[in-house]
């Protein structure tokens, strides 16, 4: 392999340590007013103004069906850019770029079920802890975001 | 002047003034193929247009401009001064008739006779044996410079302003509606003697004997993308605008708001112009269909007459770039398969020419098109029965459609009825390419049609994907906008009388709107808002479609200019929404789809487009999403797929834990009974016997089983496989057909042939196992 490491930009729910290729995000900003959007589906939390783009928000908790917070931290966006457009994650709270090896991966045990299954792709075995990698493109494909308006709606 | 005119004056001129200063880079270096061939290409391109549009002398003339030319390319001749000059003869003279066609729209009276003879002549000898053949028409285009008598067709022009005039005027001179165009004719009206000339006595061709005529000063080509970069900055500029006027209105500043009003209207002044440099009638494509649908008319024996209506019709132009496939797989399809032969017209007491009727019209801020024929119609039963055949639709799905959803089938993909693939329709392009395209756009299609009378398209598309003027309202505490080409009016009922003012029809509120009922809907109940205090009654009037509905909202805001921005693709299969914008505060507002709301609010009864639209999604899924399969290795040493989709896990028990409850084979799981099935048990036997003996030891051999869990939660089911081979993600088409039970069909994965399991079957043979698990 011709790099064996890779740098990722990690953020946390709760104290779940996820990252994601620093290539793809576009950049991490403040909390901003979300308008939301009746009717869509529950991980889009709404729209919001990225310097005159509409960036449609989604909403990382309930994505992962981690329970939505007592509201006392406002979300931190994390922007990317992909090839389904462009896309704004909330998140608790945003974690350093690490650069890390790319022989501490495993892939995810097999009693990681549903949707979490599709998403993370692995863990790399820091010290101490677990970072989650996780799948952008598929993150934001329509059907991931659509499935859960279907389970919810059940 | 033609469109079409219009651009081979542009491109020619264009090419003509390159080809001077080729000439003289030729004359320099006379052997340089490369400028020969270029200066070739120029002249041929020339001399192909002007055929095509009827320009006789002007053809006559590069046609032997480019004999002697392409014999120079190919290295037969080798050029010298006389073809040099002979050349620079013709180019003059080319840009002469050129001026004449600007003018007249035909390319002269004069031949240039003496010209073509020289150019022949140094074609056959290679040079011209004397100077006389040669000097004489060096001077021959005089003549035509003077300022010829010769009305333009466009008669009833008066202006005086030469250059974006003829343009308008010419539109509506064409010919309405030529069956066949006859590019001919242009040629021969020119030719006549010509009546007096307009009052325009300031000839252009004589205050430019040298440079350029008009038209190429008067128009420039501009990049697409420019006009597009162009269109995103007004949008911005008018956002801008909209934020330093809601700013100003807050301070108490008269030069400040004086300024800020001029910018206002400055910039609606740039925005109106932008826009109209996009906008081009909608003839520009439609002007070469009567062509079109007469060759195809005559390859297929029949009689095709095309009516037009409303090709004024202006729209933005990438709209109008996107629907030129969508049209003309249309049209085709309409006389291909639509208007019938004339033998069957005739017993069916019909005038043998079938006719075509393109229309085009602006109505509720949107394009409307039409394509009709008066042709056989569309068979739902025959569609019905295709779709059977090929599987898209289920027999119970297809028995409670109604025939306009069967007709809808049409735009399902992997759908065309032609029986026989005809080199006109049936080349895998088909309506459900056509509705994709249109709905890239934002627009939709759908059709009507009659059984013996005829079928027509309907395709409605957005004007421009800008800027639109649109009321803002709030309620639940948020804002929306709503495209005023939907507003009617709006009504405000005072606390007093809000209780009297909606009354119900069984529990249906509508308003009495001047005498007529009018149907209530609440935007708060609809989009499931938190309804905000206020204490009179807003309702805004709106317009969807045929229909007419009050939208009760919080509050009524202002009227604004928005520019409309696309919402992502998850968000577009939420129907009350068209785009969002961004406010004058910065924030986000939705802008409301008024037929989406009517459609949500179940106003417009035909819910029979969301029952399509979902029936194709299903079928775009099943056709062409990305699958996840599973790969496992199948007794018999063989491959088989298995769709990831409906499996819940995948697991590996030790086999001694296999316990056994009655027939079948069960394991603890998860605190839960897991029945489990054999794979060799699902799929019928086709082992051979060595194989048989190979597969037993190799069982036997792995204490440890693989199982594939299908399920929910609470009833699973596990298939016990012998080995997972491989995971995998693509695009897969079934290639054969199944040969044997628990089998869905055959597939290439991996450059292997590979059964896909039938899950659906197999979840229907272990049904009664599921209800034992769940008993336990």
């Amino acid at each position: 392999m011709a790099d064996l490491r890779r740098q990722f930009c990690t953020f946390f729910l709760d104290d779940r340590f996820f990252g994601v290729d620093v290539e793809k995000v576009q950049e991490v900003i403040r909390y901003q007013i979300i308008t939301p959007v009746p009717l869509a589906p529950p991980v889009v939390r709404g729209l919001i103004n990225l310097r005159g783009q509409i960036v449609t928000a989604i909403d990382l908790r309930r994505l992962l069906q981690v329970e939505d917070t007592l509201a006392d931290r406002l979300p931190i966006n994390i922007v990317f850019q992909t090839w389904q457009g462009i896309f704004s994650l909330l998140v608790d709270r945003i974690g350093d770029v690490l650069e890390v090896d790319q022989s501490c991966f495993e892939h995810p045990p097999d009693t990681l079920e549903g949707i979490a299954r599709e998403l993370i792709q692995g863990a790399y075995k820091l010290q101490g802890r677990l970072l989650l990698l996780l799948n952008v493109e598929k993150l934001f494909s329509p059907a991931i975001l659509n499935r859960q308006r279907r389970t919810a709606s059940h | 002047m033609d469109e079409i005119i219009k651009e081979f004056l542009t491109e020619s001129l264009e090419g003509l003034d390159q080809l001077d200063t080729k000439f003289v880079a030729l004359e320099q270096n006379p052997n340089d193929r490369d400028t020969l061939a270029s200066i070739f290409r120029t002249v041929h391109t020339i001399k192909g247009t002007c055929g095509f549009l009827g320009f006789g002398h002007l053809e006559k003339l590069t046609h032997a401009g480019e004999n002697l030319l392409s014999l120079l390319r190919d290295g037969k001749l080798s050029f010298n001064q006389d073809m040099a000059s002979a050349l620079l003869a013709m180019l003059d003279a080319v840009r002469t008739m050129l001026t004449e066609v600007e003018r007249t729209e035909g390319d002269g009276e004069e031949s240039y006779a003496g010209l073509i003879e020289t150019l022949h002549l140094l074609k056959e000898v290679g040079v011209a044996k004397s100077a006389p053949p040669v000097t004489p028409f060096l001077l021959a285009p005089a003549p035509p410079l003077e300022p010829e008598p010769v009305v333009p067709p466009a008669a009833t022009n008066l202006s005086s302003d030469p250059a974006p005039e003829p343009f308008l005027t010419t539109l509506t001179a064409l010919p309405e509606s030529a069956p066949q165009p006859e590019p001919a004719t242009k040629s021969t009206v020119s030719r006549e003697p010509a009546p007096t000339p307009p009052e325009r006595p300031a000839a252009p061709p004589a205050s430019s004997p040298a440079g350029s005529p008009a038209i190429a000063e008067s128009s420039i080509r501009v990049d697409v993308p420019l006009l597009d970069k162009l269109m995103n900055l007004v949008g911005e500029l008018v956002l801008a605008r909209n934020q330093i006027l809601e700013y100003t209105l807050l301070q108490e500043n008269p030069p400040l708001q004086a300024a800020s009003q001029r910018l206002n209207l400055i910039t609606s002044e740039l925005q109106e112009g932008i826009m109209r440099t996009r906008m081009q009638p909608i003839n520009n494509i439609w002007a070469k269909f009567p062509r079109v649908v007469r060759d195809l008319a005559v390859s297929c024996g029949k009689q095709v007459r095309v009516d037009m209506e409303g090709k004024e019709t202006e729209l933005d132009k990438s709209l109008i770039e996107a629907m030129k496939d969508p049209l003309t797989h249309l049209v085709r399809n309409a006389v291909d398969h639509g208007v019938e032969l004339p033998a069957s017209r005739r017993s069916a007491g019909k005038p043998e020419e079938g006719c075509l009727l393109m229309r085009a019209y602006h109505e509720g801020g949107q394009v409307h098109i039409e394509i009709s024929d008066d042709g056989a119609g569309i068979n739902p039963v025959k569609l019905r029965n295709k779709a059977l055949e090929k599987g898209l639709i289920t027999p119970e799905r297809a028995a409670a459609m109604s025939d306009q959803d069967l007709r809808r089938l049409i735009f399902l993909a992997g759908f065309s009825t032609a029986e026989k693939i005809t080199n006109i329709s049936g080349r895998g392009v088909g309506m459900d390419v056509v509705k994709t395209n249109i709905e890239k756009i934002g627009g939709v299609i759908d059709l009507e049609s009659e059984l013996g009378r005829g079928s027509t398209f309907k395709i409605r598309i957005p004007l421009t994907l800008a800027i639109v003027p649109a009321l803002i309202i709030t309620s639940g505490g948020e804002r929306f906008a709503i495209p005023q080409v939907n507003l009617l009016e709006l009504i405000r009922i005072n606390e007093e009388q809000r209780g009297a003012a909606i009354e119900y029809v069984h529990s249906n509120p509508v308003y009495r709107l001047r005498g007529k009922l009018l149907p209530i809907v609440h935007i708060n109940r609809e989009l499931e808002l938190t309804p905000g205090r206020s204490n009179a009654v807003n309702i805004v009037v709106l317009q969807a479609g045929q229909h007419q509905f009050g939208l009760v909202v919080d509050q009524i805001n202002d009227t604004q200019e928005i520019v409309v921005k696309p919402l992502d693709k998850v968000l577009q299969d939420v129907p009350v929404f068209a785009g969002a914008t961004i406010m004058g505060d910065g924030r986000v507002a939705l802008i409301l789809d008024v037929l989406g709301v009517a459609q949500q609010a179940r106003i417009l009864n035909d819910s029979h487009d969301h029952n399509v639209a979902a029936q194709q999604h299903e079928a775009r899924d099943r056709a062409g999403e990305r699958q996840t399969l599973l790969l496992v290795r199948s007794p018999g040493n063989g491959r088989l797929a298995i769709p990831l989709a409906p499996v819940s896990r995948l697991e590996e028990f030790p086999s001694d834990q296999v316990e056994s409850a009655g027939e079948v084979d069960v394991i603890q799981y998860r605190g839960q009974i897991l029945p489990l099935v054999r794979l060799q048990d699902i799929l019928s036997e086709r082992r051979t016997l060595d194989r048989l003996a190979h597969d037993e030891a190799e069982v036997s051999a792995s204490n440890l089983l693989q199982v594939i869990v299908f399920g929910d939660g609470i009833r699973r089911v596990g298939l016990a496989v012998d080995e997972i081979i491989d995971i995998v993600q693509d695009i897969f088409e079934i290639k054969g057909r199944s040969t044997r039970n628990g089998v869905a069909g055959t597939l290439v994965i991996q450059g292997r042939v590979t059964e896909l399991f039938d899950v659906q079957g197999f979840l229907r043979q272990v049904a009664p196992l599921l209800t034992l698990a769940e008993e336990a």
